[in-house]
Parts: structure tokens; C-alpha cells; sequence
């Protein structure tokens, strides 16, 4: 069976600007069925956006094996640059050039020719609901949501079998998070790929996601459905949340996890 | 390979759409720049005529004039081609999308090639704007000149210059903190070692030794043969064959050491800033 994603024995450590050594990911493996909405869930600097920088070509592994259909991302890459799409936290775009000119120049780097770029385009922003007319202004004008909706398009613009989803709701606001997770959800209904979603938040997590793994201090902790994972906890008579889940793996409280990165 | 050659060169016109389209959008920053090289361009041509005030009658003021102004010019041109290749990595650092443009399926020699292009047609069309302004404030008598073997003669410039902005866009790779001051340093030392305002021979001789190695100095002297003397472009080998030797020298040696610097920043971390 080839997987959308398969990863083996990942390990990846940094030098902090103090010289001190990190473990961004320790031995990290994990297998992504194709077709389906795979969930990274951890705290702030857990190691999620360093495996999907890892996924994305954009970071050499130190060691271990990742493979996007197949395709080896250390000796593959180029092969690999054309299975995958990112969307980040950070929209990241030209800010002073257009909507439109940003998502034509993406268009171009995968090749796609101008006629079938404006045509994709079009085709795109009309079915995430992204307004024609402010195609034309320029991303900086546009809020958060908007840019992130543009970010997501740019993404689907090169048709991917395969999806990296960094934290694609972070930092939104309410309507516009729900917004982007309706998007997620069509995009899972009407297109034939696989969404890694990674997330800090776990009631995204829940909804959003066909499978989760939990990330923890660079280590996978635990895979699998998120109601094969609530079961494992102790019967009790309300469904548990996820943070309950969290904390029944790793032992640690999620909100403590999140203090502990910032701290 | 066909199918392939089509999407190399669509992902090169993207990159040239995108530089026209940033320098549009950037224009008020463009005219800032622009104001500043004339006005430079033009105290710099002032200072050859004041020379008459002072020197003997054998020296003649319009050839110093010209020649000040012809330093001015070209090195405008040249360091405008070094400037945008090697802030190919800075710009896309400072806009945050460099790991966008890293992780599309371009051949990295496709995407330096066409931002050379780019910067080579952009410095082009900024240097004849100069010169037309130039002639609104000096009598510029170039009847003699061989305008053809000194456009040849810049065209091989290009190249050698191309090859060491991509050279130089290699640092800010490599150190995303201090990467573009360097460069800057780089572009600066370029200028006092290459004679743009002076002729070599007049360098200590060590000073001469390392103006060896710098393509400016064969441009600015080839040209100002073709231009002030009006040689034709055969009698400059001695010029020519230095240029076209370090474009095939800089160039691949540029995008070797770009490739290598992109695998070192993917390996320890180091294409976003924040790591």
C-alpha cells in the first residue's frame, strides 16, 4: 500500500541562537492513508511545523526516511515539490502585489500556463467565496481570514495530491476560523487529497479530523482515530474532550504544555 | 523534456512577471533611487568640470567630465545588475515568501537566470533614463563615439556581474541576520578596487593586483575606449577576454555555491528566519 505520507525514525535537533541543542523530533513515525484528514496535534513547539517543513522540502531530516507517495523528500525532492501544496500560518505573500498577481505567479512556478491560471483561479476564489472583484487589491489591504482563504487557494491552484495544512486557523478570528474550517471541509468532500492538518486546537482536531496523532516534545505519543483514542480513557459518564485525551497520554495538561514552549 | 523545457520557461517569465510587477508597485522607492543615482551622476560630472578651474591647460576638462560621468553611468548600470541578483534571497526573506518560491518544482538555475534577465533589462532601461537626463546638464559631445562595440561591450559585462550578484545572493542564504550587510560591503569594496572614478594605474599596487579580479575593471575600461575614443570593439580584447572568461568562471560557480548554500540552510535551518 503506497501511503500519502509515510514517515520513518524522523529525527530532527537545532542549535538555539545560545549554542544549546534542540530535539525538535525524535523518532517520529507515521503513516498517512491517502484521501483522508490527518490531525498533528500538540502544543506551541511540540515539533508539528518542523515535520511539515520536513513534508514540505523546506528542512533535511537529521535522520529516519519521509516519503510523500512514494517519494523520498531528502533524494526525491523535486519529484516530491510537485505531490505537495503547503498552506502556513502566515499567508505570506507579496503583500503589495495583487491577490491576482500572487496567485499567477504561483500558478507559474508549477507551470501552469497564464490562460489555465486565470481560468483555475476564477474557479477556485468563486468555489472558496473569495469576492472576483477584490482580486485586483492588494493582499495587504485584505484581513487575516481573507489572506488566509488566498493562501489556501494558491495551495489548491497546483491541484496536490497532497496537502500540508500548518496551523491554518491560528491567530484567526472567530468567523474567519470557521470560515477556513468550512473550506477544509469542502475541499475534503469535492477533492481527491490528503490534508495533513496540524493544530494546537483540540476541538479542530476533533471535528476536523479523520485520524490524529499526538505530538509531544518532538515524539509521536499516540495515532489513531479520535474515537479509538477517547476510548482508551477511563469510562466516565460524559464523552472526554481531547485535552483529557492529551493529558492521558503524555500526562502533561495541555494548557501546561502550552505555558511550558512560551516560557 | 519538452513538456519540461515549457514549464522551466513559464516558471522563468513568472519570476520576470513578478520583478516588473514589485518594481511597479515599489515605485515611489524606485524614483528615490533614481533621483539620487542622477543626482550623484551629476556631482560626479561637476567635479570633473571644477578640474578645469585648477588644472593646466593640458589636460582637457570635457575628457575628465566624460570620464567621471561615464564611471557614474556604468557603474549605476553594474551595480543595479549585481544589486537585484543579489537580493534575490533578502527581498523574498523580507516579503516572507521564500519558503514558497524553495518549495515550487523550479530548477534553481532557472529561477537566477531569469531574475539576471530581469535585473539586466530593468538596470538597461534605468541607465538610458540617466543619461537622457545627464544631457540636460552637461554638453555631452560624443561624436567620436563607437556606440555598438560599447553596448557589445556592456552586454559581456552583464554576465560577469550576474555571476557575482549570484555569487553574493549566497550569503544572505546563509546568514539571514547579517547576510545583506554583507553584500553591501561586497558591492562597496567592488567599487574602490575597479576604477570607476579613476584609472587603476594610479592604486597602490596591491590595490592594482586585486582590481585584477574584478569585472568592472575590464567593462569600465573597454568602455570608455569604445565610447571616448571611439576603438572599435575588436581592438578590446584584452578587455573582452577577461569578461567573458569570469562569466564562465562566476556563473556556474555561483549557482554550484547557491545550490550547496540552499541544502546547508535546509539542513540546519535556516531559510526562515526564525529558523
Amino acid at each position: 500500500m503506497t501511503y500519502a505520507l509515510e514517515a520513518n525514525l524522523i529525527c530532527k535537533n537545532f542549535l538555539r541562537k545560545n549554542k544549546k541543542p534542540v530535539q525538535a523530533l525524535q523518532d517520529v513515525n507515521l503513516r498517512i492513508p491517502q484521501n483522508t484528514v490527518y490531525g498533528l496535534l500538540g502544543p506551541n513547539g511540540s515539533g508539528k511545523s518542523t515535520f511539515i517543513r520536513i513534508a514540505s522540502t523546506l528542512l533535511i531530516p537529521d535522520s529516519g526516511q519521509l516519503s510523500i507517495l512514494g517519494h523520498d523528500v531528502k533524494t526525491q525532492s523535486n519529484d516530491v515539490k510537485w505531490l505537495i501544496n503547503r498552506v502556513s500560518v502566515e499567508a505570506s505573500f507579496f503583500r503589495n502585489l495583487s491577490a491576482f498577481e500572487n496567485l499567477l505567479f504561483s500558478a507559474g512556478l508549477y507551470g501552469v500556463s497564464r490562460k489555465s491560471a486565470i481560468q483555475r483561479i476564477f474557479d477556485i476564489t468563486d468555489r472558496i467565496g473569495l469576492d472576483r472583484k477584490r482580486l485586483n487589491e492588494r493582499i495587504r489591504d485584505y484581513s487575516r481570514g481573507m489572506q488566509q482563504k488566498v493562501a489556501i487557494a494558491r495551495a489548491l491552484i497546483t491541484q496536490p495530491p497532497v496537502l500540508l495544512l500548518d496551523e491554518p486557523t491560528t491567530g484567526l478570528d472567530p468567523r474567519a476560523k470557521l470560515e477556513v474550517q468550512e473550506l477544509i471541509r469542502v475541499m475534503r468532500e469535492k477533492l481527491d487529497v490528503t490534508i495533513v492538518l496540524t493544530t494546537h486546537d483540540m476541538t479542530e482536531a476533533e471535528k476536523m479530523c479523520d485520524k490524529v496523532a499526538i505530538i509531544h516534545n518532538g515524539k509521536v505519543v499516540v495515532d489513531g482515530d479520535p474515537d479509538y483514542l477517547m476510548e482508551q480513557l477511563p469510562k466516565t459518564q460524559q464523552k472526554p474532550t481531547f485535552e483529557e485525551v492529551f493529558l492521558h497520554f503524555t500526562g502533561v495538561d495541555f494548557t501546561e504544555a502550552e505555558k511550558e514552549v512560551s516560557a | 523534456m519538452r513538456e519540461r523545457f515549457i514549464h522551466e520557461l513559464r516558471a522563468g517569465i513568472s519570476f520576470v512577471n513578478r520583478n516588473f510587477n514589485l518594481t511597479k508597485r515599489y515605485w515611489k522607492w524606485e524614483v528615490v533611487f533614481l533621483i539620487w543615482t542622477i543626482a550623484n551622476a551629476v556631482s560626479i560630472g561637476f567635479i570633473g568640470k571644477w578640474t578645469g578651474s585648477f588644472s593646466s591647460a593640458e589636460i582637457s576638462t570635457d575628457y575628465i567630465t566624460m570620464y567621471m560621468l561615464l564611471g557614474s553611468i556604468l557603474w549605476g548600470y553594474l551595480s543595479v545588475v549585481f544589486e537585484v541578483v543579489s537580493e534575490t534571497v533578502s527581498w523574498e526573506r523580507w516579503e516572507d515568501t521564500i519558503e514558497y518560491t524553495f518549495m515550487a518544482p523550479v530548477k534553481r538555475v532557472t529561477h537566477l537566470l531569469s531574475v539576471c534577465g530581469y535585473a539586466a533589462l530593468y538596470a538597461l532601461l534605468r541607465t538610458v533614463f540617466i543619461l537622457l537626463v545627464l544631457t540636460l546638464f552637461f554638453d555631452i559631445q560624443l561624436t567620436g563615439a563607437n556606440y555598438s562595440a560599447a553596448f557589445l561591450m556592456l552586454v559581456i559585462a552583464s554576465f560577469s556581474f550576474m555571476g557575482l550578484g549570484i555569487c553574493a545572493a549566497v550569503l544572505p542564504l546563509i546568514s539571514p541576520e547579517k547576510g545583506a550587510q554583507m553584500v553591501g560591503i561586497f558591492s562597496s569594496i567592488l567599487l574602490m578596487f575597479s576604477g570607476v572614478y579613476y584609472d587603476i594605474g594610479i592604486l597602490p599596487a596591491w590595490m592594482q593586483f586585486i582590481a585584477k579580479g574584478s569585472p568592472a575593471t575590464y567593462a569600465l575600461r573597454g568602455i570608455r575606449n569604445t565610447i571616448l575614443e571611439g576603438s572599435a570593439f575588436w581592438s578590446q580584447m584584452e578587455n573582452i577576454w577577461p569578461l567573458v572568461l569570469m562569466s564562465f568562471i562566476f556563473i556556474p560557480i555561483g549557482i554550484g555555491l547557491f545550490s550547496r548554500a540552499e541544502a546547508w540552510a535546509k539542513k540546519n535551518g535556516k531559510l526562515k528566519r526564525s529558523g
